[in-house]
């Protein structure tokens, strides 16, 4: 149920981002989806990739910092309310949400997969499943981004 | 551990009365100076001073004469200082030059026989007896460590193996073939003999060895007990530099709590680097020396660049000079930010503090407008680094608030990647500054 995110620490300059992505290009690695989170100093760099473990090796071989992490990738009923229902799963559980970001849109024709990182995802997983709301697979999270 | 050092005095001289002390420093201050207005470079002193050494009337009219710096040695470089003949001179040391230009110093008989008696007082105070037998593992040459502790422990009557610097595996086993009982080298080589001792499978502490005088270069605390754990010694610490006479400045007494000044020989003041004031006693300031016994080459408030405290308060073993504290860095690197001053050491303590941080840092210091800033790069580890964001400006503010807390003003914390920052195999380049003129007053 869970997919390996990668998380990259940027320095604030001029091509800390760059440096990462052309690593992974020269690898042939491809980014699924990503999230850049900023503060005036530095940048985190959250990636989504299929190979998570060769991408990790290449990256560090080029001196980033990574971090891999467990993420959810979770189905939403591309709607108004949609995710606002997805989010009530977890109200009164006391389990919170570090961030969200997109993995796609107009998926299955009416739904968007979203990369949802708490603190516990097996957790996680359990209480969505509970009010029916689809976790996808790694392999169905890949196939959704026709990776 | 070895039972305290029996506390014996080797010169009556250390248990002046502080007030009989002050008439024998105006005494031989006068005479110095007289000496020293015979060489070109203190004559231009008093001249720039606007006095003559006839006009120094009470210690406080020190105060008044310009200060000697290092540079000044080495324009004189290579003996313009000698106040002496130069059939005179009995001895010549340099230092090593590892900050530029060696210089050299010079020694007169008599100032061999002064300098030979101050080295037998640290040792005498820190335990050596004329039994003893020592393993001295300090280079001989110009360096003056070596050659001044062996005429040190000579003048105690004590035997000596001379086995001078080098070749770890064959101090160990000279250690453990000849026995000594008393160990002198720099404290980071003490170390590293236990190391090697116990690579080549003896237990340090089984060398027999009860205590060890060591100096040559700043150490911690922290390093005195892992030398005593690790070679089962009492370790005392001496201080001196070649530019004052070498080793025998300072040294312990088996209160171990800061290292009797020979006042006798050298007024010590302590000032504030940037204004060369004084700072009171217990407040860490600049290691200012005059000698008041030197002939061959006497040197008048001859900044150190050491930064050390004062203590004049009586000590339980009964010797009267001040006590001056381990040297905590170099003046050379403190740096004023808004007209505060601060120390690299302070930022690795604060780092030191904060989890999550390593010990590498740069710090910037620029002035925009008209306020100076100062930006501290600090490396992360990778361990550390988390993908939340809440965690990681979490540790940014915790080593922000050390360094503020430690150094009283708020710098700007950047965090880098581990090894962004370089390594250097020699001094580290802490600091960097790009205000006009920059900012260290020194």
């Amino acid at each position: 149920m869970k997919l390996r995110q990668l998380s990259l620490f940027l320095e604030n300059r001029p091509g800390a981002l760059r440096l990462p992505c052309q690593v992974l290009g020269a690898a042939g690695i491809d980014i699924l989806t990503m999230s850049l989170a900023d503060t005036q100093q530095f940048g985190i760099l959250r990636l989504v990739v299929k190979d998570a473990d060769r991408a990790s090796k290449v990256l560090e071989e080029a001196g980033c910092v990574v971090k891999a992490t467990d993420v959810l990738a979770v189905e939403v009923p591309d709607r108004a309310g949609g995710l606002a229902d997805m989010l009530g799963t977890f109200e009164g559980t006391g389990l919170s949400i570090e961030y969200i970001y997109p993995l796609v849109a107009g998926h299955r024709g009416k739904t968007a997969v979203l990369i949802l990182r708490v603190e516990d995802p097996d957790r996680a997983a359990g209480l969505l499943a509970g009010r029916k709301v689809r976790v996808l697979t790694r392999e169905e999270a890949f196939e959704a981004v026709g990776a | 551990m070895a039972p305290p050092a029996e506390s014996r005095v080797w010169d009556p001289a250390e248990l002046l009365p502080r007030d009989r002390l002050a008439g024998l420093q105006l005494d031989r201050l006068r005479e110095t100076l007289v000496r020293a207005a015979g060489t070109p470079f203190h004559a231009s002193a008093f001249a720039r001073a606007g006095m003559a050494p006839a006009d120094v009337r009470s210690l406080d009219d020190l105060r008044r004469i310009p200060v000697t710096t290092k540079d000044d040695l080495r324009a004189h470089y290579p003996l313009g200082m000698l106040a002496v003949p130069r059939a005179e001179i009995a001895r010549i040391h340099g230092s090593s030059g590892t900050t530029g230009k060696p210089t050299f110093v010079a020694y007169s008989r008599a100032d061999m026989q002064v300098w030979s008696g101050l080295c037998a007082r640290f040792l005498v105070a820190g335990g050596l007896r004329p039994d003893h037998l020592v393993h001295v593992a300090f280079g001989y040459g110009l360096f003056t460590g070596g050659f001044g502790l062996h005429q040190g422990i000579e003048r105690v009557g004590a035997g000596i193996v001379p086995v001078a610097g080098g070749n770890t595996p064959r101090q160990v086993t000279l250690l453990s073939d000849l026995r000594p009982d008393v160990l002198v080298c720099t404290p980071s080589y003490a170390l590293h003999i236990a190391e090697v001792a116990r690579a080549v499978g003896f237990d340090p502490r089984d060398l027999g060895l009860t205590s060890g005088h060591f100096g040559g270069e700043p150490w911690t605390e922290e390093m005195r007990l892992e030398i005593e754990r690790e070679l089962g010694i009492q370790a005392f610490n001496n201080y001196g530099l070649s530019e004052v006479i070498g080793p025998g400045v300072s040294g312990e007494c088996g209160a171990r709590a800061g290292m009797h000044v020979a006042e006798d020989h050298f007024i010590v003041e302590c000032l504030h680097p940037a204004t060369l004031l004084p700072v009171p006693d217990g407040t860490v300031g600049e290691l200012v020396f005059t000698s008041l016994t030197k002939e061959a080459m006497p040197v008048v408030r001859y900044r150190t660049r050491d930064l050390a405290s004062l203590d004049r308060s009586p000590c339980p073993c009964g010797r009267t000079g001040a006590r001056m504290s381990r040297v905590v860095g170099r003046s050379d690197d403190m740096f004023i930010v808004r007209g505060v001053n601060v120390f690299p050491s302070q930022i690795e303590e604060a780092l030191l503090r904060v989890e999550g941080a390593a010990p590498h840092y740069v710090i910037e210091i620029a002035r925009p407008g008209t306020l100076d800033e100062a930006v501290v790069r600090v490396e992360i580890r990778p361990r550390d680094f988390s993908d939340e964001m809440r965690q990681m400006v979490a540790l940014r503010d915790r080593i922000d608030h050390e360094i503020h807390s430690i150094t009283g003003i708020r710098m700007t914390i950047e965090l880098v990647a581990p090894n962004a920052l370089g390594r250097s195999e020699g001094k580290a380049r802490r600091v960097i500054d790009h205000r006009k003129g920059g900012g260290s007053g020194g």
